[in-house]
């Protein structure tokens, strides 16, 4: 193996792009290179070595124009005043020390840049910078320059900022912490031997301290639980902070009764630390994966400007939400297609992967309709619109809001336990009080609330968020992001997988070629390589890689017909490869397979068949799950893998071809008519109404912060063999979550024999809280920790 | 009034006075990002700029040592 790249690290081959005398993969990585070293930003390979963000070819263009204009820009700007801007990027590809370093000295590079500070969990760096000496645009390509391309979509121009949420819990457990140390501290003389002996104005002082300091713990920190459980019931549920709630108040007016009468200290410790470790439990299961979005639409995917061309023929940048149909647009190579239109100029050659995950760009001819999502490969090309941006065929998909969001808290473990536990634990209350009332009327009430006390759901209410968290961080680190925690409860509910084909079962960008005809020449295989070799078209990097070897004969009159195929003289011999009417002159005679066919000096050699390339150990996966669950393929493409797929998947399972995307969503829905729990697997947009409509939606990315459909959860698809492992493992947490359940209901069951006998005391209650709900968190955690380890490998 | 009840007083005050500092700093923001401070510390506060040449990188080793 060649040397490794300075820059990104990557494998430089045997023709390493040698400067300074430092190897690079490519002229690219040696670019950035050279404007840090001559910077004297070379630090950033001392940091993390070889860590930069390989991009073969940075060609902007005019990409970026529309920052130039004004109306765009202002949007993107968060603050402007006295000659100093300042601008917010998401930039996905931040991943290392080195980045942050680099990016925080972006002010090296120009001067124009005051400040940049980055926020490493959400990819964002915040730059500050004077729009006199460096515009907008500039910044953003300085960035692109070095590497670091920003993502700039619609959906971020519209984007509301919701973290206020996060830090307000911060806060809440701050003043619950706060309260608990000292509501402690005042409370530990209690439960000493002697306490006898302190004088009752200790009591009192310490007593009416305690008040003091829980009521900003009842009434601010623990606010939530009681509007959670009003809107529960509202809805006629009773969810987990019904019992909480109920808890607090009797912990809060017991204690303030006993206080008031000098009866005691009350239980104030331990309702200040029920309410703290609750807050804990909630702060721990809130961990979410900032820099990665679950929620995407196709806002985020479409750019948010574009070229139109005027009545007087002169061109304008507009923002997305100006175009009207009617409008004659300019998309230039590598651009998207953002709404349905028409082709005015002869030809064009599009690419669908971003909608069906297929690779091979489609010729398309004048008056052709091309729908949104479609990417042109090639010169620019003009379009009219028909269609706006809403309502073009693929953004319609998944504009309807799905409902099951709504649905999934209804019917979780959490609630349907917490419903029985809270009417047995107000029967248990109800019949202590009514028998001692009848034998001992002075105890009577207290009978009544020390089980209500004792009984609080603390331990119950801590398994599912430490155990959905832990297990949530375990897939996390094995390469599978969910959403939150109450996926893990659907995916445990499935019984139906649905497989995309192409992109998710397959691999996207790699395809494998066969020859089919004689076998090649030595010299043949030669040329053909050269030829191919010229060409970036998938079908040629798909026949380059199949032939070994890296000898490369010269190529002359080189020539790429979009849609066609490539020509050239190499070696002195004419080469022709592509499509059979390319080729041969014929016309495709079989639709189902994709051919390219080879033409040397004056013969038909035969053609290669370019075939899927499955994910590795897809076999086990579906192996594995077949035992389990129904499963299904559901694909865009033609039949031409029919018999592998079935070979793989056996016959009982059901395999479908040629569906639309619609079709995909419709098939979801009917299964789940017929009362199945459906997840589904998919990677494009064309899956993305299917994901919507699935119990549980899952994307499979090769890079999970750019591109993916609104989903559950995502992916890595070098993850993917894992996939049987990671539905096992479901398993498992909520066997530990059972388990877990019956621990704090033993818990319960001792507390509440005292508080039924009218023995509880502030003491007890002090012990038995805290202690079983820290074990229920240590045990949750222990045992998903240690079976996670499983995982990674 | 028993000396321990000023102390507790005392102490409730300056628990309260970090409790605030504590909000204060979750409402300004120090709280959203804990990855990348802990990263920026370890970096020279050393000003990169255009006007730095080899001699004056030169002078600011010497002043280092």
């Amino acid at each position: 193996m060649g040397r490794k790249c300075i820059h990104c690290g990557a494998d430089c081959g045997t023709n390493p792009v040698i400067w300074d005398e430092m190897p690079f993969c490519c002229h690219g990585c040696k670019t950035v290179y050279q404007i840090l070293n001559e910077k004297k930003l070379d630090k950033y390979y001392e940091i993390q070595p070889m860590s930069g963000v390989k991009i073969e070819n940075v060609n902007l263009g005019n990409k970026y124009a529309y920052l130039d204009n004004n109306e765009i820009a202002d949007k993107l700007i968060e603050f402007s005043d006295g000659g100093v801007s300042r601008v917010s990027l998401y930039i996905p590809s931040i991943h290392c020390a080195s980045c942050i370093w680099l990016l925080e000295n972006l002010r090296t590079l120009n001067n124009g840049i005051l400040q940049s500070m980055v926020n490493f969990p959400k990819k964002k760096v915040s730059i500050t910078y004077k729009p006199s000496e460096i515009s907008l645009r500039q910044l953003v390509e300085l960035l692109a320059s070095i590497h670091y391309i920003p993502e700039i979509t619609l959906d971020q121009l519209e984007d509301k900022k919701n973290k206020k949420t996060d830090r307000k819990l911060i806060s809440k457990i701050g003043v619950a912490g706060f309260s608990l140390l000292n509501v402690m501290a005042y409370n530990f003389p209690e439960y000493l031997p002697g306490k006898e002996h302190l004088s009752t104005e200790f009591v009192k002082f310490f007593g009416w301290m305690s008040i003091l300091l829980s009521i900003p713990v009842v009434f601010y920190s623990a606010s939530d639980y009681y509007q959670s459980a009003i809107k529960g019931l509202k809805h006629k549920i009773i969810n987990i902070d019904v019992p909480i709630s109920l808890g607090i108040f009797t912990l809060f007016i017991q204690s303030f009764y006993d206080i008031f009468l000098g009866q005691g200290i009350g239980y104030l410790d331990s309702l200040v630390g029920l309410v703290f470790f609750l807050l804990i439990g909630k702060w721990y299961q809130t961990k979410t994966y900032n820099a990665l979005s679950f929620d995407r639409n196709y806002k985020s995917y479409f750019p948010i400007a574009i070229t139109i061309i005027k009545s007087d023929l002169s061109e304008e940048i507009i923002s997305m939400s100006k175009l009207k149909v009617g409008n004659e647009i300019i998309i230039r190579n590598q651009e998207l297609i953002p709404a349905d239109s028409i082709l005015i100029s002869d030809t064009a050659n599009i690419d669908y992967s971003f909608v069906t995950g297929e690779s091979i760009p489609v010729g398309k001819k004048r008056g052709e309709v091309i729908y949104a999502g479609g990417r042109q490969v090639g010169p620019a090309i003009r379009l009219k619109v028909e269609k706006t941006v809403e309502q073009s065929y693929l953004t319609q998909l998944w504009n309807q809001d799905s409902e099951k969001n709504i649905n999934s808290n209804l019917d979780s473990v959490i609630n349907k336990v917490s419903n029985y536990f809270t009417i047995v634990i107000l029967t248990i209350a109800s019949i202590a009080g009514i028998y001692w009332w009848l034998s001992d009327p002075s105890i009577a009430l207290f009978a009544f609330t020390s089980v209500l006390i004792i009984a609080c759901p603390c331990a119950l209410a801590l398994t599912i968020p430490f155990t959905f968290g832990n297990t949530m961080r375990v897939f996390g680190k094995a390469g599978f992001y969910i959403k939150n925690t109450s996926v893990i409860e659907g995916l445990h509910k499935i019984d139906t997988i649905v497989f995309d084909k192409t992109g998710t079962i397959t691999h996207s960008k790699s395809m494998k070629a066969v020859f089919v005809g004689d076998k090649l020449s030595k010299n043949s295989l030669l040329l053909i390589k050269s030829l191919v070799s010229q060409s970036a078209h998938p079908l040629s990097l798909s026949i380059a890689a199949s032939i070994h070897g890296n000898s490369q004969a010269m190529v002359e009159n080189f020539q790429e017909i979009p849609s066609m195929g490539i020509t050239g003289v190499v070696n002195g011999v004419r080469v022709n490869i592509g499509s059979r009417k390319f080729v041969t002159g014929k016309e495709d005679e079989n639709p189902n397979e994709t051919r390219v066919y080879v033409f040397i000096k004056d013969h038909i050699l035969g053609y290669f068949k370019i075939e899927n390339k499955y994910r590795s150990g897809l076999d086990k996966v579906v192996k594995s799950l077949k035992l389990k669950y129904n499963l299904y393929l559901i694909s865009g493409d033609n039949e031409s893998e029919k018999t592998n797929l079935k070979q793989i998947f056996g016959d009982e399972t059901k395999l479908f071809f040629n569906q639309s995307p619609t079709d995909k969503k419709v098939f979801i829905r009917k299964l789940k008519e017929e009362g199945r729990r459906v997840m589904m697997i998919g990677d494009g947009l064309n899956d993305a109404g299917a994901l919507l409509e699935s119990d549980v939606g899952i994307t499979i990315a090769d890079d999970v912060y750019q591109f993916s459909p609104a989903c559950d959860g995502i992916i890595e698809s070098s993850s993917f063999y894992k996939l049987h492992k990671y539905l096992k493992f479901i398993n498992y947490s909520m066997n530990i979550v059972r388990i877990s359940f019956i621990l704090s209901f033993i818990y319960n069951i001792v507390g509440i024999s005292f508080a039924v006998s009218g023995h509880m005391t502030p003491l007890l209650a002090a012990v038995l809280m805290p202690v079983s709900s820290v074990s229920v968190v240590a045990f949750v955690t222990f045992f998903i920790r240690f079976k996670g380890k499983s995982l990674k490998k | 009034m028993s000396v321990i009840i000023i102390l507790v007083l005392i102490g409730v005050v300056v628990a309260g006075g970090f409790l605030v500092a504590f909000i204060w700093a979750v409402k300004s923001g120090q709280y959203d990002d804990i990855q990348s401070p802990a990263v920026r510390i370890l970096y020279d506060n050393k000003e990169f700029s255009e006007n730095v040449t080899e001699s004056t990188t030169e002078e600011d080793k010497i002043d280092n040592n």
